[in-house]
């Protein structure tokens, strides 16, 4: 088990070089100077020129990359182009504030996912799970921006219920520690700025959640059916064991691998893939502020910000492989 | 069994949400207004993109420039409502006859927020700071003052400190726009004291004389300034502060305007407006335009380089078909490039106007009486100036075609864009032009000028008649005199067709009523010294 870890961690290192390279090349292929769209439309053909040979991308792209491998390797993530502050100063915040969403969306998720698709394999073909299926395909398919807006007007204008934008209300801001603003509000004691933050998570944490949330039901429901067929199953039932033990006990530890595995997967994705979320919803967080850098091919902030949140990810997926083991004693590294 | 389980569940389900919605209600204490006082309370600014950096002399965009504004102060500033220069921290100026000397009286007792007494070596420190830097570290500085210190086109000669509160400036040659250029946002003058101190990180830190003083900035989130209370000018400002706060969506934006999370937002979708204008809550506030949005021709090109050609679509586009359509009506028709905020408009000047069979003689004239085919080049990003610049493409597209001029519309990324516009690879295009000082000169010598041929002078119009009347114009002390170059400038122009004006639109903004006193500047941002929340 150990060993399996320091070998997993052990390959890591070359999956991200490799990925950095290609992140590196693609950024380079798009067109569009970074100097020119730093200063703007107004600028002068010297100011650009002075400016590029500033930013140093005028060099051939072999030394600009050795340039910044030497950085990563020493620990700096580089510094931004546009806002000339080092990645490392400015990132945490923004990170900070995806993996909050991202945690809520992907609790949303889960309980509500993986209750459904239990429930809907449970009674097969009743109403319930018809109805949760249709609700499944559905949530699958839902334009998030839509969704968005949909729950920013009936939620908060029309049933005044739920804030509709922002991480905390600015008329009474977190002092950020950590930037983890639910860690921040309970460090000072704030549980009137808790409840606040709360409440400005609930909206953004639906819209995120909502895709994994339908695709965790179905896989949830699909595994559960499987192993519900299976003998064991039989057994249970047979020997007059209430039915309520036998879906949450018996069968949903044998149905959990697959779901797990999909959680994992949809909890990374979430890290990166926030950006719509967090534009309707004025979240600062990761997304826009990758999206932003490609915008003005702002690089080293493209490279790093690809590489943190593509390592999280990998880490995510490490972490689960391990958890396997611990749901189920067969699986042995 | 089965059944009753199921129902059971159900029931919970919906309880259970009935519930979380009864919590969330009665926690929920109304976040609309919490202002207090005398029109004071802090006013929250919803925005759609957050600011570069916090030196002004570092940056080039408006949302940088409007938090700055509100902590620094300049020389001379602007009217409210247009760009006339006015008094700011220079109490009075004298230029000497040949206009080559300003000699600056500043208010006295000022001091920065840091405690450092703004005085003229303070003016002298931030000019020497600029003018010995670069084009990467102060872009407009150069733009607008010719160069740096040892560049050949540099107007600023030196600048001096006579005494405590006397500063003169003595320049290489007359330059007209001398006055508003210093009132610019990027030359507001910083603490020198906070400048050396900050050194590289300065720009988070900003320290001026203005009305507010910088607080925090959460970066892409909120930037937020407060009152100065040793404020030099007695009364101001009126509120306790103002947040910046960045919510990319416009419609979302105007949501949380509507829920009242924030009290004042710009970046209004024209068609969100009449369901502003129905809300009592709000109102709208509209930006005088200092801007151009404008369908230009590369001069030197077949068959453009005939002005029959010019002149005929010139004919073929519906301005006011292109206002209804695209910009809900928050823009005026172009005759010209300069905007009415602008001093030196030719009021006088007819534009084209639709006309089909006029467009048809023209182009016989010019021999082309069946139309020809012609790249037709559109902007791939939305500015103020041009909301959708594929969409009014095809609009002109269309009207193109009535005469048999098939147009194909061409785009490019945006910084490769203006990078092939600069040198003149397009033929016809779509592009507009914001101004920065608001000097007639900014417009016209900038953008139709043949000095600036292979920068901003897409078209790449060259007439020595207009040339003159600039040059002419430039080094001119006299305002009246200099609008009479200008307006005679404009007609020239007007007669050679190198563009289509389109239009100068007016940017919206709306916000909660209690806002007093809010006069959006043309330039495109303001400091919120007057505004008051009751």
């Amino acid at each position: 088990m150990f060993s399996y870890t320091i070998r997993r961690i052990g390959l890591l290192i070359p999956v991200l070089l490799g990925m950095t390279f290609i992140v590196f090349m693609m950024i380079r292929a798009i067109p569009g100077n970074p100097a020119q769209l730093i200063l703007g439309q107004q600028a002068s053909k010297e100011a650009i020129e002075t400016l590029t040979k500033q930013l140093g991308l005028d060099q051939p792209w072999y030394s600009q990359f050795v340039h910044y491998l030497t950085g990563l390797f020493q620990g700096d993530l580089g510094t931004s182009l546009k806002t000339r502050t080092p990645i490392s100063d400015e990132l945490w915040p923004y990170l900070a504030a995806t993996i909050e969403l991202s945690l809520v969306a992907i609790l949303i998720a889960v309980v509500v996912g993986v209750n459904a698709g239990i429930i809907s394999a449970w009674f097969q073909n009743s109403w319930f799970d018809y109805a949760v299926m249709l609700i499944a395909l559905i949530g699958v398919s839902m334009p998030i921006f839509w969704l968005g807006l949909m729950e920013q007007y009936f939620v908060s204008i029309k049933w005044d219920l739920l804030p509709t934008t922002g991480r905390d209300n600015i008329r009474m801001p977190v002092e950020a520690i950590t930037h983890l603003y639910l860690l921040d509000t309970l460090l000072e004691g704030r549980f009137d700025q808790f409840i606040e933050v709360v409440k400005h998570l609930i909206l953004p944490g639906i819209a995120l959640g909502t895709i994994p949330m339908a695709i965790i039901a179905r896989m949830t429901r699909s595994s559960m059916l499987e192993v519900m067929r299976s003998d064991y199953i039989r057994t249970a039932k047979a020997k007059g064991l209430k039915m309520f033990w036998v879906v949450y006990k018996h069968s949903l530890k044998n149905a959990m691998i697959p779901v797990i595995t999909v959680i994992g997967l949809q909890t990374g994705l979430l890290l990166g893939g926030a950006i719509l979320t967090e534009t309707i919803f004025g979240w600062p967080g990761v997304g826009t502020y990758i999206y932003e850098a490609i915008q003005s091919r702002d690089y080293p902030v493209i490279q790093s910000g690809i590489l943190v949140v593509a390592t999280l990810f990998v880490l995510i997926n490490l972490f689960v492989d391990i958890l396997y083991a611990a749901i189920d004693p067969r699986i042995k590294y | 069994m089965k059944r009753s389980i199921l129902t059971a569940l159900a029931l919970i389900l919906v309880l259970s949400l009935g519930l979380a919605g009864c919590k969330s209600s009665s926690e929920s204490t109304g976040g609309k207004g919490s202002s207090g006082g005398d029109g004071g309370g802090v006013m929250i600014y919803g925005r759609g993109g957050d600011a570069v950096g916090l030196d002004p002399a570092h940056e080039t965009d408006g949302e940088s420039f409007i938090v700055t504004e509100q902590v620094m102060e300049t020389l001379t500033g602007y009217k409210k409502e247009n760009t006339d220069v006015v008094p700011e921290l220079a109490k009075s100026w004298k230029i000497s006859d040949d206009g080559k000397t300003y000699t600056f009286t500043l208010e006295k007792g000022v001091k920065f927020h840091d405690g450092t007494d703004f005085n003229a070596d303070a003016v002298v420190k931030n000019f020497d700071r600029w003018m010995n830097g670069d084009a990467a570290k102060f872009p407009y500085y150069a733009s607008m003052f010719g160069g740096y210190k040892n560049d050949p086109g540099h107007v600023i000669k030196e600048v001096k400190a006579v005494d405590e509160n006397t500063v003169k400036f003595t320049l290489k040659r007359p330059q007209a726009p001398f006055l508003k250029n210093l009132a610019m946002s990027p030359f507001a003058i910083s603490s020198p004291a906070a400048i050396d101190q900050y050194g590289d990180k300065y720009g988070e830190h900003p320290v001026g004389t203005g009305p507010f003083k910088f607080k925090e900035w959460k970066r892409g989130d909120t930037i937020s300034v407060v009152k100065n209370e040793k404020y030099w000018q007695k009364g101001l400002p009126k509120l306790d502060g103002v947040t910046f706060k960045v919510i990319k969506d416009n419609s979302s934006r105007l949501n949380a305007l509507t829920k009242g999370e924030v009290d004042l937002i710009d970046g209004v979708n024209p068609s969100d407006l009449d369901k502003i204008k129905s809300d009592k809550n709000l109102q709208i506030f509209e930006r005088p335009s200092m801007n151009v949005a404008y369908f230009g021709f590369n001069v030197e090109k077949a068959p453009f380089n005939k002005k029959e050609v010019r002149q005929a679509i010139s004919h073929l586009v519906n301005k006011d078909e292109l206002i209804k359509n695209f910009y809900n009506g928050t823009a005026e028709p172009a005759a010209t490039p300069l905007p009415s905020s602008i001093a030196g408009q030719n009021k006088d000047i007819q534009d084209y106007g639709y006309d089909e069979a006029k467009a048809k003689e023209l182009l016989k004239k010019a021999g082309y009486p069946n139309g020809f085919k012609m790249d037709l080049w559109a902007m791939p990003v939305s500015r103020p100036y041009m909301p959708n610049g594929q969409k009014i493409a095809e609009a002109i597209q269309a009207n193109l075609a009535k005469v048999g001029i098939k147009a194909n519309i061409v785009t490019f990324e945006w910084g490769t864009y203006l990078e092939k516009l600069r040198k003149g690879e397009s033929p016809a295009f779509l592009i507009g032009w914001t101004g920065d000082n608001g000097d007639a000169d900014n417009f016209l010598y900038a953008l139709l000028d043949k000095d600036t041929i292979d920068s901003n002078n897409y078209a790449r119009y060259k007439s020595e008649p207009v040339h003159k009347l600039l040059i002419e114009a430039q080094s001119t002390a006299d305002e009246g005199k200099r609008e009479e170059l200008y307006k005679k400038a404009q007609e020239i122009i007007h007669e050679d067709a190198p563009w289509v004006p389109l239009v100068h639109a007016k940017p919206q903004l709306a916000g909660v009523n209690s806002i007093k006193d809010f006069y959006p500047h043309p330039k495109g941002s303001q400091s919120f010294i007057d505004v008051s929340m009751k």
